[in-house]
């Protein structure tokens, strides 16, 4: 058997830029955390079934398990490790420590990571499942938190201080 | 200095919030391998050839572990770790084969298209209340007795003046912590070094020993951060065995973990159980009889009772009672602790058929409870440490609103929506293990403290860093914690909601060591240290019957055109001892409930008889409670001051959260629509064509 087919492409990776040569198998998961070792971002499924490996790309969350690294040429991936401004936690992941958001911490970089995307969609005033009016503003109202937050599994069941953390950082 | 009791940021909470805490296989030497299970896809029968030429053929492939060429195991008393020994297949999903290569992508491709033959038997997967397979255990899990009677039943019931007789069933429930089972293995020297998810790498690295023929300290086992376990991790599982074999084999570094289909099957799980309760009752009430018949599996290679009946029989005063279990043996993986083995399932069953009776006899469900409160424990006859079970009830009824509720079923309507209430008790063992500690004082006035607890989440390393602060009378910043770490003193698994109580006992005993020898040493250079274990201790304890107690209220609401069930309310109140860390508590407690919550809504392994494995095997399939499913929940405990339970004064809170649970939201529906579902769990199917119109 030959070798396996790769492909070569740029990545920025929480500010830094990267010239890689990977696997065309290889997920973006498989990618921040085998290669460049970046293991802040979990691997709960590696189906798109619980939401650990969220991260933002170009400011959207994603699923990394669900994406090819190599599809991602020229893109920009912000990690849970990208958050933080030096010492200053970002304001999600110091309401998530100020309310106990989280038990073992397995599911938190994706959480964290999916609350600041669906923090900035609610600021958008993307409608979910649960809004009621359409086309006005859209609250961080409880429903809404816990409608947006649904794709991150927490075994743990810290949910219910996961949305006084999201609905804090939100304000 | 007050430190325990007190809230307390969890001490590594920054490094999990910004993803700098590492778990099992994030940790690892650069040149580690990567190993993927290859699993049966017969349920039983023999493997007769696998075909590893094309795959050791492949580029980057190093190794293909099979049971003709892995290492031979020394027997460490568990079946399920003698894997690769021999061409048996005992179950679906049990490995035959490990492919190790220097990618994932390339363990991970090879794995898939390996080429397994079998020789396949007749395989019997499926419970049955009348399985003719059933036979009573020796004992039951965690030593309970399999069976138990007080006078005689059938005589109880038959003068009894209101009767509920009613099966209660538990479908298979995985654990599945949102960190899969994990494994980093090496070896230097003859000594095996790993760093695994574990919940007690003390018991860990023993196993470990065992198998592989070493004396224990040429074992280290380390579990710096462990992303959940719920009991799956309380015991090893077959991944520290052949990331250990392989990098025997190979002599590299082996990193190995599960994938989450892996978890089901792999990793433990809840045995499907079944449950026959009779309650009778006097006509004010009073218990005459209780009898409890629990049926449970277990696997071929190892014998695994879930204790379900236990639950009742420390829990409800009654002149007779009747306790018993049988397991049959099938052709399944073996079934393990999962969140309150025995008392969940038990709770479910005794506090639904509670309901019941409640109803029949026309009486408050929390009265009926009142009526039945023991003086002393009902099986052993032992007084209680501490039992404030009333007590939890009639806060939670203050603070749930229960004063004035209309008793009767499907009454109540809010638009398309019919409401109901119901409650059930938790109660869970307080118990403690042997453990050991090391405190050291430094010369800069700084202290060392070491204990083997493990952190899964539970705020261990918080709570112990408190009590190693609290003992030695200074602030937290001035000691330096070391946990999880089996070249430690040994210490107790984390498991049995016991390792607070029990690695906090060894904390405080050696911190108070360490403070009457300053009293009259000087610290040299070296430090001062003490050692300190307290199986002595333990033995030393008074008979008493040492339980915490909790009462959770719900409100359901189920939707007449869907049959879908929500609970917008629930109030759990408990009493368990000195709450050490409030914040984490809560914690423990919220997630122990949304766990019970789960189990009544979602949580179900559904058996492919054909096959002989699980159908729904991920978590788009296996339904677990995700952050919609939770509504307000209110969580309360009781200020409690046991001084039988050890220095700390505290009952364990992580299991007891999930007991009763399902019972209080099952209850709650029946009250909303009249619908008494007794096979968990309650999904709209069960509802639709029943409810009233
Ligand atoms: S690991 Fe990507 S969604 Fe679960
Ligand atoms: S904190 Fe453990 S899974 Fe969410």
């Amino acid at each position: 058997m030959t070798q396996p087919p790769a492909s070569a492409f740029d990545l920025t990776v929480n500010g830094t830029r990267h010239a890689l040569t990977v696997d065309n198998r290889t997920s973006l998961l498989d990618l921040l955390r085998e290669r460049l070792r970046l293991t802040g971002t979990k691997k709960g499924c590696d189906h798109g079934q619980c939401g650990a490996c969220t991260v933002l790309v170009d400011g959207r969350r994603t699923n990394a398990c669900l994406t090819l690294a190599v599809t991602l040429d020229g893109r920009e991936v912000t990690t849970v490790e990208g958050l933080a401004d030096g010492d200053d936690l970002h304001p999600v992941q110091q309401a998530f420590l100020d309310h106990d958001a989280f038990q073992c911490g397995y599911c938190t970089p994706g959480q964290i990571c999916s609350a600041v995307g669906a923090l900035d969609e609610l600021a958008q005033g993307w409608p979910s499942h649960v809004t009621d009016d359409l086309t006005g503003e859209v609250e961080p109202s409880a429903e809404e938190v816990r409608e947006r937050m649904s794709g991150n599994l927490c075994r743990c069941g810290a949910y219910a201080h996961i949305v006084t953390a999201v609905q804090e950082a939100a304000r | 200095m007050m430190v325990l009791g007190h809230d307390h940021v969890r001490v590594d909470g920054r490094d999990k919030v910004t993803g700098v805490a590492r778990y099992g296989v994030e940790k690892r030497p650069d040149d580690a391998l990567h190993a993927w299970a290859v699993r049966a896809t017969v349920a039983r029968g023999r493997v007769t050839g696998i075909d590893t030429e094309a795959a050791l053929a492949t580029p980057g492939v190093v190794e293909v572990l099979t049971w003709r060429n892995a290492p031979r195991l020394e027997d460490a008393d568990d079946d399920e770790l003698q894997v690769l020994q021999d061409d048996h297949v005992a179950y679906r999903g049990q490995v035959v084969a490990l492919v190790v290569a220097e990618t994932l992508e390339v363990a991970r491709e090879v794995a898939s298209t390996l080429d397994v033959r079998y020789e396949t038997e007749p395989h019997d997967v499926a419970l049955a209340i009348d399985h003719p397979g059933l036979y009573a255990p020796e004992q039951a899990n965690a030593g309970a007795d399999t069976d138990s009677a007080r006078g005689d039943v059938e005589e109880g019931l038959a003068s009894s003046s209101h009767v509920v007789e009613a099966v209660y069933e538990t479908p298979a429930l995985f654990n599945n912590p949102m960190e899969p089972h994990a494994t980093v293995a090496w070896w230097e020297d003859g000594a095996l070094r790993m760093v695994d998810s574990t919940q007690g790498t003390t018991p860990t690295a023993q196993t470990m020993a065992t198998l592989f023929g070493l004396d224990e300290p040429q074992v280290r086992v380390t579990a710096e951060h462990v992303g959940g376990g719920f009991g799956s991790k309380g015991t090893p599982k077959a991944n520290p065995v052949l990331a250990a074999m392989a990098a025997k084999v190979t002599g590299r570094p082996v990193a190995l973990a599960w994938t989450r289909q892996m978890m089901f099957g792999l990793a433990g799980y809840r045995t499907p159980t079944i449950s026959r309760v009779r309650l009778g009752a006097d006509a004010d009430g009073r218990l005459q009889a209780i009898s409890h018949e629990a049926f449970s599996q277990t696997s071929r290679l190892e014998e695994f009772t879930e204790q379900t009946a236990e639950y009742v029989r420390h829990m409800y005063d009654s002149r007779t009672a009747l306790t018993t279990h049988r397991v049959t043996q099938l052709d399944v993986h073996t079934p393990s602790w999962m969140r309150a083995p025995g008392e969940c399932p038990g709770a479910y069953a005794i506090e639904s058929a509670l309901d019941e009776l409640a109803h029949t006899a026309g009486i408050d469900p929390v009265e009926l409870r009142r009526r039945n409160e023991p003086e002393v424990d009902p099986e052993t006859g032992a007084p209680y440490s501490s039992r404030q079970l009333m007590a939890c009830h009639d806060r939670a009824a203050e603070l749930f609103g229960w004063a004035g509720r209309d008793p009767r079923p499907g009454v109540r309507r809010d638009g398309h929506w019919l409401v109901g209430t119901g409650v059930a008790s938790s109660s869970y063992p307080a118990m403690a293990a042997p453990s050991g500690a090391r405190a050291t004082a430094l010369p800069d006035g700084t202290f060392r403290v070491g204990v083997n607890a493990t952190d899964i989440g539970t705020g261990a390393r918080t709570v112990m860093l408190q009590a190693a602060a609290e003992e030695l009378k200074v602030e937290p910043e001035q000691v330096d914690l070391h946990i999880a770490d089996s070249d430690l003193p040994h210490g107790a698994v984390a498991g049995g909601s016991s390792g607070s109580a029990s690695w906090g006992w060894a904390v405080a005993k050696a911190c108070r060591a360490l403070r009457s020898r300053m009293a009259t040493e000087r610290v040299p250079d070296e430090g001062l240290e003490v050692v300190v274990d307290t199986a002595e201790d333990l033995k030393g304890r008074a008979s008493l019957a040492r339980f915490a107690y909790g009462a959770q209220m719900v409100e359901a609401r189920v939707d007449v055109r869907t049959g879908e069930v929500v609970v917008p309310r629930w109030v759990g109140v408990f009493a368990a001892g000195r709450i050490l860390n409030p914040r984490t508590a809560r914690s423990q407690l919220l997630g122990g409930m949304t766990m019970g919550l789960s189990m009544a809504l979602h949580e179900e392994g559904l058996l492919d008889e054909r096959f002989g494995g699980w159908a729904n095997h991920d978590l788009a399939t296996y339904h677990v409670a995700a952050n919609a499913d939770v509504g307000d929940l209110t969580i309360e405990w009781l200020p409690e001051d046991d001084g039988e339970l050890g220095p700390l004064r505290s009952k364990g809170i992580g299991e007891i959260g999930i007991v009763g649970a399902a019972a209080a939201v099952a209850n709650a529906v029946w009250h909303a629509t009249g619908v008494r579902v007794r096979s968990l769990p309650i999904q709209p199917d069960k509802l639709l064509d029943r409810l009233p119109g």
